[in-house]
């Protein structure tokens, strides 16, 4: 009978264990929520295809790229539905996967009808499959139309559906504590203009940080390979995007990488006033760092407007909503006062163009709805916590969290936002190297000479492996064209 | 009885048939002739040629330096596992109380999933590498001795269980027949049980073999290549490659074909080299 009962738990255990392990592998999260609705209306289309007086109706499905706001999506959703009686379907990525996704989903019969890209790198990979939205009331509704994505021949294939600010994130309350101590190099955080100002103030604070009750300055520099996008992509736009002005560019095949020491001036910083050894940033991810922060265990960090519902989301957070506060990131350029931050999106929105005529249709209004309905309108802002570049949304609607009103406060004091050039950025590849350079170059394996070679030929090498397959991606797509009508044809 | 059979053939065979094919040879015999083309998606993929197998052992691919990694991982961790396997298949078909609890335990990490196990021995191994001021991707030693140990830890049970149902099925006639020869117990082990536990060794080698050779999840999860591509095994670069950079998806998938040939490869050579030690009885 013992006997019996061990093995009838044993193998409660393993098939439990079992359980687990599957659960965890699993990556997309599909919610199959309107899956029988997306049938059904499959039926009408074919039902609607022969009485062609019939009004088409489409459905929409759209390929989500934020695992955070996935419900908030299924919620649009449902509400979508119930007011247009247009089915919608969302699907999300999981984290880091969203490209990956993408690719198989959109080879599918039922392939998505709305993705997004993230910028003209994104574009290039995707343009057989964006539709010109030149025209359609959203593209109108911009108010910059110089953020949307822009093909050779004119068209518009991408819209971008928010703005998002980084700088560096700062905790005011031990700003202010810190600014109180004798001996502070500064009265406030408006004196703070430059880098130097800013490197004796964080070194100051460091050396006091016992009695500041922090562990370091800046939350741990993460460093654990996929989580250090904030370091190869966001603070590499810095030296990037003042090298492309200073040559007029908005790309380059060849980068000089002329603000390097900018870089390692600033990285150097935030690894050696840290929470922890820069041998240890290894093993630290972005999550620790905004843990570190929401703890008060760090009084900087660089992030985005993004990263409000992290801080606030951290069990046991000690900071309080209006003591978090932005901070452009001053590296040591020339003129750097009135730099502001770092502004732009990586968040465009793109129908699929090999979608049927009642699909991207239904999509499009599905787009405008989101814009101009009173609803859409509120779950663009509220719920999705989405700063919309449309003239649709008036100066009330914009979201209302510390980080973005700090960021709507950079946007209207004068100063001078840096574009989010890293969306020219060669290829995942670079980055991940760029990346794995910044970690040898903290464990002491690498010089930053080192570094600096593997950023300027590997962007070379990137940008040409990448450009080099464009002309032929283009006979390519006409060719998909060709084919297409040869099958209508038929 | 034959004629039936050949009869109903179709029948009972063609449900798996179909499947097979669906799941299997179409997608195999798509994915050969997507490496021969350059797409982004498999619907609009365009004949290149050669061109991806030519890129693929390019300089900066790394790929070479893999296929070295790779090897020296599959070396070492199929001696290991192998050898501590069948240490512990030993103890355990020793008739001590408890062997059963003991069986189940060493089993139970093969239960989970690789990129589990890859995440939970990167926090074990830096909480241990912490104290001496480090992590796991400061260097690729600890990145290499990282992923043995994992593998050993997560391989070892399953081959323990493969073993010990070996060595149960030694005869023990044979043995006795050892013991009244006089022979010494480390004698009976090598010329009598491990010559009849030679089908069991074929399949544990390949087991060993074949899975650290395709080894991913657990790489992934672990170092995902850290530092600078020195851990990256041949199936992470092939993922790298094929996600890394738009208009290499082609390179990626002449990687996996290469890929597919050595692992064929050295999986069929090493059945018929244990196949030929194996002996009947």
């Amino acid at each position: 009978m013992k006997r019996k009962m061990l093995s009838t738990l044993l193998c409660a255990t393993i098939v439990s264990s079992m359980l687990v392990g599957c659960g965890s592998s699993k990556e997309p999260v599909e919610t199959p929520q309107t899956q029988g609705e997306t049938n059904t209306t499959e039926t009408e289309n074919k039902e609607n295809a022969e009485d062609e007086t019939a009004k088409a109706e489409g459905s929409v499905y759209y390929m989500n790229f934020k695992p955070e706001v996935e419900e908030q999506w299924q919620e649009i959703a449902a509400a979508y539905t119930e007011a247009t009686g247009v089915p919608v379907k969302v699907v999300t990525a999981a984290s880091g996967t969203y490209e990956e996704v993408l690719k198989s989903e959109i080879a599918g019969s039922n392939a998505p009808t709305l993705f997004q890209i993230n910028g003209p790198i994104g574009y290039n990979a995707w343009k057989d499959y964006c539709y010109d939205l030149s025209g359609t009331e959203i593209y109108e509704a911009l108010t910059d139309k110089s953020l949307a994505i822009t093909g050779a021949d004119g068209g518009v294939y991408g819209i971008p559906y928010t703005v998002e600010s980084y700088g560096i994130i700062y905790n005011d309350a031990i700003m202010q504590k810190y600014f109180e101590m004798d001996g502070a190099v500064v009265e406030s955080v408006d004196e703070i203009n430059n880098f130097d100002t800013f490197k004796a103030v964080v070194e100051d604070m460091q050396s006091k940080k016992e009695e500041l009750g922090i562990e370091g300055v800046f939350a741990s520099t993460s460093l654990l390979p996929g989580e250090d996008w904030r370091w190869h992509t966001h603070l590499a736009n810095i030296p990037v995007y003042y090298e492309y002005s200073d040559k007029y560019a908005t790309d380059l095949a060849q980068l000089d990488f002329s603000y390097s020491e900018n870089f390692k001036n600033i990285f150097d910083l935030y690894i050696n006033n840290s929470t922890c050894a820069p041998t240890l940033l290894g093993s630290k991810a972005v999550s620790d760092s905004m843990a570190e922060f929401a703890l008060g265990q760090a009084a900087m960090v660089q992030n985005g407007n993004w990263g409000w519902s992290q801080i606030a989301g951290v069990d046991g957070n000690v900071v309080e909503e209006e003591n978090v506060k932005f901070m452009p990131i001053y590296t040591g350029i020339e003129g750097e006062e009135e730099q502001g931050l770092c502004t732009g999106t990586e968040n465009f929105w793109c129908v699929n163009a090999q979608a049927s005529e009642a699909d991207r249709q239904a999509t499009i209004d599905f787009m405008n709805w989101l814009i101009s309905s009173a609803e859409g309108k509120d779950m663009m802002v509220n719920k999705l916590g989405n700063a919309a570049p449309f003239s649709t949304f008036n100066e009330e609607e914009k979201p209302a969290d510390p980080l973005a009103k700090e960021m709507f406060r950079f946007m209207e004091n004068g100063k001078i936002s840096v574009n989010w050039n890293f969306t020219t950025f060669p290829s995942q590849d670079f980055k991940d190297d760029f990346g794995a350079a910044l970690l040898e170059y903290s464990n002491g394996n690498m010089t930053w000479d080192e570094v600096e070679e593997i950023v300027v030929t590997r962007w070379a090498e990137e940008k040409e492996a990448t450009t080099g397959n464009e002309t032929e991606n283009e006979t390519q797509a006409e060719e998909t064209v060709n084919n297409e009508a040869e099958t209508v044809a038929e | 009885m034959e004629k039936t059979l050949k009869k109903y053939f179709l029948i009972f065979t063609l449900p798996t048939l179909i499947a097979f094919s669906f799941a299997f040879i179409i997608p195999f015999i798509q994915g050969i002739y997507l490496s021969f083309c350059e797409f982004t998606t498999v619907k609009n993929a365009e004949f290149v040629g050669l061109a991806n197998y030519k890129l693929a052992f390019s300089e900066g691919q790394g790929f070479l330096y893999s296929l070295g990694f790779t090897t020296l991982f599959t070396l070492i961790s199929v001696v290991s596992i192998n050898l501590l396997a069948f240490t512990l298949a030993l103890f355990l078909t020793r008739k001590m109380k408890g062997t059963n609890v003991y069986r189940t335990i060493f089993f139970m990490p093969n239960l989970i999933g690789g990129i589990v196990l890859g995440y939970t021995w990167q926090q074990m191994i830096n909480a241990i590498l912490y104290q001496f001021e480090t992590t796991l991707v400061a260097d690729a030693k600890y990145g290499f001795w990282g992923l043995i140990i994992l593998m050993n830890w997560q391989m070892i049970g399953y081959m323990m269980i493969i073993y010990i149902a070996g060595l149960q099925n030694v005869p023990t006639e044979l043995i006795e027949a050892a013991k009244i020869d006089g022979a010494t117990s480390w004698q009976t082990l090598l010329k009598v049980k491990l010559p009849m536990v030679m089908s069991s060794v074929t399949i544990c080698v390949f087991l060993t073999l074949s899975n650290s050779f395709k080894l991913f999840d657990q790489n992934k999860a672990l170092t995902n290549g850290a530092p600078m591509n020195k851990t990256r095994m041949l199936a992470l670069n092939i993922y790298d490659t094929f996600y890394g950079k738009t208009g290499y998806e082609g390179v990626g998938q002449a990687k996996a074909v290469i890929f597919f040939l050595i692992v064929a490869v050295i999986a069929l050579g090493q059945l018929s080299l244990t196949r030929r030690r194996e002996v009947e009885h």
